[in-house]
């Protein structure tokens, strides 16, 4: 690449890299670190996918202005897309799972768990 | 061929950070404590593992790595929804 303007499109591909892995870091370190599964679900739900979309905001844009061109950024995003429809329905079950199941455990040790836990 | 070496150099730094993840996404898939737990390292491994294969597929210029990550999102819900259906069965 020469010229000014891929200068301007380094920069902003590297940035984008970096920005987005920190967000990936952010989530992985959350899923390690955060005490419970509801929180842990958060982590990866959101840091994790807004890192793989900007990481996949900077290959985007390295493919359209190099010479792979507009199929692979297609693929690109809808890779992005399957990540995120995956995360949504993933996080869902789980939490929702996670739910039942407490409700389960308050149920046998004799507590209502209506009062914390909708049904 | 791309030629930018700087580019080309933070695509392998970044390589190396996801590959850190995954393995430390590993240790919490290993310590759990429940199934739920090593499921949520898993949706991570995903996101993680989706993103490393994306970032090779442009450091390395192997298109074919595009391809994988697409498979691995495609397959993501997968696991999730066979645990879903063995809960509906009631043995949890």
């Amino acid at each position: 690449m020469s010229g000014g303007v891929g200068v301007v499109v380094d920069v902003v591909v590297v940035a984008l890299l970096a920005v987005g892995t920190l967000f990936v870091v952010v989530g992985t370190v959350g899923v390690l670190r955060l005490p419970d599964l509801a929180t842990r679900l958060h982590a990866v739900a959101k840091a994790d996918n807004l890192g793989l979309g900007l990481i996949v905001a900077a290959l985007v844009l390295r493919a359209v202005t190099g010479d792979e061109g507009g199929g692979v950024a297609a693929k690109l995003v809808l890779v992005w897309l399957l990540a995120l429809l995956a995360t949504a329905a993933n996080g869902h079950l789980l939490a929702r799972r996670d739910r039942a199941t407490d409700a389960d455990d308050e149920r046998r040790d004799g507590s209502d768990a209506s009062e914390e836990v909708a049904p | 061929m791309h030629v930018d070496v700087v580019v080309d150099g933070a695509l392998t730094v970044v390589a190396v950070v996801l590959l850190a993840g995954i393995v430390a996404g590993l240790w919490r898939a290993v310590a759990g404590p429940t199934t739920a737990d090593r499921l949520t390292a898993f949706v991570l491994l995903g996101t993680t593992g989706t993103a490393l294969l994306l970032v090779l597929a442009a450091a390395a210029d192997l298109p074919p790595l595009r391809d994988t990550a697409l498979t691995v999102v495609a397959l993501a819900t997968v696991v999730v929804l066979v645990l879903r259906s063995r809960d509906r069965r009631g043995d949890r």
